[in-house]
């Protein structure tokens, strides 16, 4: 399963930066989503992966003592998911403000930025 | 002490919000600060005469050994007297010289500031704060030589000035912390009792190397001294202030506090009485080739400094003795002649020697104020700068090797300080005054008080040297660790070598002030080598490294967001790579993976399906739901692997952004196909190569046993410690909630973000 | 998507959301769910609310601008951090009641820590999705 999990991560930062590379704005964003995903997913990976038992106590239990999937890359994450959201928001919202300031959404028409002030 | 440093700062800071009101009239009562300070310091005269060292602990960041340690010792009583003193008379006479000024309150909450910080370097036993007040004072000095900030030559001195000594206190920071760690203490005192284990360590060389960068820098010793006369573009008060009498003498300061600690070695006495003496010397020539006030005053300054740093560097306990009294000396006769030269430049509108002349005659007190000033500069007798020559002279012949070769420099720069002495303060005052200034009148009290003071000091203690012997002299000599047994400060020593010394100075000094008389040919002959000076030398390197360094911003920052990306990709794929294939032996461990079953494969098998669709479509509306999709398949994961808090996040985040990209998909443009082939090929291939080795590298990370001691704290102490079971939960509102708190207010400021970005209104010019 | 059958099922499907995403914020101590989730699932009822009625209807409902939401969350997490101050505890240390409250169960400063991230996490996801939704 990690095999096919490393591989899935490998895809995504690929895809991720190749969405990237590309000049247009909208892609730009779809690259860094999928960059943003795959992010998680290594965290996640490289904390070891367990199945079926969550980092949480057991009703009659004072604390974890079996085997329990490590809660702080978890935690990590969480918040990485939700910060990865704002982020996205304002990437998109700034890049529709760069599309209609700039009147392009050409990346390299983009480039002499001191024309738009 | 913390209270007096403190009392510059809130008075600056109480001129950034009432100095409106106060600069018209009430200015002169500023004088008050710099006063009630002197007197403040003026009352350990006596108990540190007695041999007591005042000190003052605040802690500050104690973990760091950081604290706000202060030590009033003799060294720093007499700084303190100079600082406060001097300020005092400074502010009352900038309260009369910028009367009017539109930036007033500025200019006295720089003053003020300025003092705090130098209050700050002297008082400081923490090498680190002291690196903080050094820093201030430099800044302080940016902002005070930039204050006619619309004469664009002001403003490029300032800079000047600025990257001079900011390039110093560089490396003062560097020295402060390699000290400190090899000492083991960020004390100055401490240091002391750790003398053997710093002078014997590998580290000495690179330690004084970088103190005397620092205080060469602030100091103004060749050759970095030429930031020292663009300086001179500041208001006349801040010339004296910090020019001549306080700032420049830091650096003296910082090598004279140092000297019972890193002084020994050859390396420290030979660079010091080679720096400095190279600098005395040469700011003395410097000296004949100039016809501006100012600029006489400014290299003779230069070359006092150089003494004091020379006298350093000899560091016998007669040399050391000289540069203590030389200091004051200094300040009192070159505060005297700026003073005046500021009353001549209000009054004449003038600083060009060649056109002044015959002043006295409407200013007869100024004149015999210069006269006295000019005097003392001179070294004759009976004033207070005789006294310090006559020590200057003693020392230089005293040392073990070169002693004639010394007292020659000494008595040559000695000549021509001399005769920049008496063409600042004698010459525009004698001859015939031209008609246009003769309706010049004498100044107001404010101008002339403080300059006249500072002369009859110079005469006052010139005869009765006994004033400052065993009051300022004799402590500052235990500060330094310095036992002189039979100290007697006198006028008169009888017929002998020193004294004939002094008279050959004298004459030789009055020969040339009468023969030689500033020329336009002089200044000529000296601008012919000016290229070679290394002012223009260092200008010269700062111009081509500022080219350069244009020239590799724009190859590096080039706006392409493609080459942003490309570069930190290829560094790290030939980072990592290299290390992957040089280090790390690859091999697979498939028998710890956990196996997989039929849902799980489904699962991926749509997330790189859904993957690959999304960049290869041509239409954004499949892009995003393929984004969704993947999105979801994510979240399955979580679920799958024990996550069920991440999977429900990664859930509705999904449904969010999906929302998102549809509200505003629409309104965004189409899909571009801009590049072509060869580059989207070449793109494939980084992407790719990147990939991999993330997937090789998360396998390899994931292969090495992980040290799960701060999960297991986390998860035996949820409940008992937290009284929570959800241990992911636990971590984000307990054990790290702090994080979870500055997290919410970026989520705050990214939406504030969004907010403000949609509805700011465009302000288009075009 | 203005039909009459979203339009009337959100009517009933927004308290119940929000009466879910607030089960989810209280248990999220010792079972799966939390402030963050929470907040996520109270954000999707409105915006659901909002595609089905109108994004006025929705905003009349709130009655004030998200964006007002936002501070007020933040306000509440840090004070909630304060609390332990009083009784000279380390800042942002855990305060538990002693006795169990019915339905809510034990209540600590940590709860209104986690409410007031829920209501940070709500007003920032509103206001996103507002602003975006009224200025495309």
């Amino acid at each position: 399963m990690e095999l096919i999990l490393a591989i899935v991560v490998g895809l995504l930062y690929a895809s991720g930066i190749y969405m990237m590379l590309r000049r247009s704005l909208v892609k730009l964003i779809i690259g860094l989503i999928l960059l943003g995903n795959g992010a998680n997913l290594l965290i996640f990976l490289l904390g070891g992966i367990t199945k079926g038992s969550p980092a949480i106590i057991a009703p009659d239990q004072q604390m974890l003592t079996e085997i329990y999937a490590d809660p702080i890359p978890q935690a990590l994450i969480l918040t990485a998911i939700v910060i990865s959201f704002g982020l996205q928001a304002f990437a998109i919202v700034l890049i529709k403000r760069a599309y209609i300031v700039a009147k392009t959404d050409d990346l390299y028409q983009m480039n002499s930025t001191d024309v738009y002030s | 002490m913390l209270g007096a440093i403190l009392t510059g700062v809130i008075f600056a800071l109480v001129l950034v919000f009432f100095g409106r009101f106060l600069k018209r009239r009430l200015a002169i009562l500023f004088a008050a600060v710099p006063l009630g300070l002197f007197l403040y310091f003026s009352q350990y005269i006596k108990p540190i005469a007695n041999g007591d060292i005042i000190t003052q602990s605040v802690s500050w960041l104690p973990s760091f050994g950081i604290n706000l340690d202060f030590t009033l010792d003799g060294l720093s009583l007499m700084f303190s007297l100079l600082i406060t003193g001097i300020g005092f008379l400074v502010f009352l006479y900038a309260s009369e010289y910028l009367k009017g000024h539109q930036y007033l309150d500025r200019f006295y909450g720089y003053l003020g500031l300025f003092m705090a910080a130098m209050l700050g370097v002297v008082l400081s036993d923490n090498v680190v704060t002291l690196f903080l007040f050094w820093e201030i004072t430099s800044i302080s000095s940016f902002f005070l030589i930039g204050f006619n900030n619309n004469d664009k030559a002001s403003r490029k001195s300032a800079i000047t000035a600025l990257s001079l000594t900011g390039f110093g206190g560089v490396l003062f920071l560097g020295f402060s912390l390699i000290l400190g760690s090899i000492a083991g203490t960020y004390s100055i005192t401490e240091m002391l009792n750790a003398k053997e284990l710093i002078v014997q360590s590998d580290y000495y060389i690179p330690i004084i190397i970088l103190l005397f960068g620092a205080a060469f820098t602030k100091s103004a010793q060749f050759p970095f001294h030429f930031w020292l006369p663009g300086a001179m573009r500041a208001p006349t008060p801040v010339s004296t202030y910090l020019h001549s009498a306080t700032m420049v003498k830091a650096g003296v300061y910082l090598l004279m506090r140092f000297t019972p600690v890193l002084g020994g070695p050859d390396s420290w006495h030979y660079t010091l009485l080679a720096v400095g003496g190279v600098t005395m010397v040469y700011a003395a020539v410097q000296i004949v080739s100039k016809t501006d006030l100012k600029a006489i005053l400014a290299y003779s300054t230069i070359s006092a400094l150089g003494v004091m740093i020379f006298l350093t560097g000899l560091g016998t306990n007669k040399a050391i003795l000289a540069a203590s009294v030389f200091i004051l000396v200094h300040a009192l006769y070159k505060a005297t002649l700026f003073l005046i030269t500021g009353i001549i430049d209000h009054k004449t509108h003038t600083r060009d020697i060649r056109k002044l002349s015959g002043l006295r005659k409407v200013m007869l007190p100024i004149a015999i104020i210069g006269l006295l000033a000019a005097l003392s500069n001179g070294g004759v007798p009976p004033t207070f700068g005789f006294l310090g020559k006559d020590l200057i002279y003693e020392a230089a012949l005293e040392s073990e090797r070169w002693n004639w070769l010394l007292t020659g420099a000494s008595v040559f720069t000695n000549i021509l300080l001399f005769y920049g002495g008496f063409q600042v303060g004698v010459k525009p005052f004698i001859g015939d005054l031209p008609a246009k200034y003769e309706k010049i009148t004498m100044p107001k009290p404010q101008l002339w008080i403080p300059p006249a003071i500072l002369a009859l000091l110079s005469i006052v203690i010139g005869i009765f040297p006994l004033l400052i012997q065993d009051s300022l002299v004799v402590p500052t000599l235990n500060a330094l660790h310095v036992l002189e047994d039979e100290l007697h400060l006198k006028l008169w020593h009888g017929f002998n070598l020193v004294l004939g010394l002094s008279m050959l100075t004298i004459l030789i000094g009055l020969l040339i002030y009468f023969k030689m008389q500033p020329s336009d040919k002089r200044t000529a002959l000296f601008t012919k080598y000016e290229p070679l000076s290394p002012k223009a030398v260092i200008l010269k390197g700062g111009f081509y490294f500022k080219k350069f360094s244009f020239k590799w911003t724009n190859f590096f920052q080039n706006g392409y967001l493609r080459n942003y990306i490309n570069t930190i990709l290829l560094f790290l794929v030939f980072l990592l790579g290299f290390l992957l294939i040089s280090h790390i032996q690859l091999k697979m461990n498939f028998d710890a993976m956990t196996d997989i079953t039929f849902p799980e494969l489904a699962t991926l098998i749509i997330l790189i399906i859904s993957v690959l669709f999304a960049v290869i479509t041509q239409s954004r509306l499949a892009a995003v739901a393929a984004l969704g999709i993947v999105g979801l398949s994510i979240s399955l994961i979580f679920l799958f692997y024990s996550a069920p808090d991440l999977a429900m996040t990664q859930f509705s985040i999904d449904t969010l952004t999906m929302i998102l990209f549809v509200l505003v998909l629409y309104r965004l443009p189409k899909y571009l196909n801009l590049t072509n082939p060869r580059n989207r090929i070449k793109d494939v291939i980084i992407a790719t190569t990147f990939g991999t080795l993330i997937a090789l590298l998360a396998l390899e990370v994931w292969q090495v046993t992980n040290n799960n001691e701060v999960s297991r704290f986390y998860a035996e102490h949820a409940y008992t410690l937290a009284k929570g079971k959800n241990v992911v939960n636990v971590i984000l509102v307990d054990f790290r909630g702090i994080d979870t708190l500055m997290e919410s207010v970026v989520l705050t400021v990214a939406a504030i973000g969004v907010f403000s970005l949609l509805k700011l209104r465009l302000h288009q010019k075009d | 998507m203005n039909t009459i059958v979203l339009r009337t099922a959100s009517n009933y499907l927004l308290p119940l959301l929000l009466l879910f995403s607030i089960f989810i914020l209280l248990r999220g101590h010792n079972l799966p769910g939390g402030g963050f989730i929470g907040g996520l699932i109270a954000a999707i009822a409105f915006v659901l609310h909002a595609f089905a009625n109108g994004l006025n209807r929705t905003k009349k409902l709130i009655k004030v601008h998200p964006g007002f939401i936002m501070p007020f969350g933040l306000a509440v997490s840090f004070l909630s951090a304060l609390v332990p101050l009083l009784s000279n505890a380390p800042f942002m240390t855990g305060i538990w009641a002693s006795d169990p409250i019915p339905v809510i169960g034990h209540i600590g400063s940590t709860l209104f820590f986690d409410l007031g991230i829920y209501i940070t996490v709500l007003g920032v996801t509103l206001t996103i999705i507002f602003t975006i939704s009224e200025a495309a």
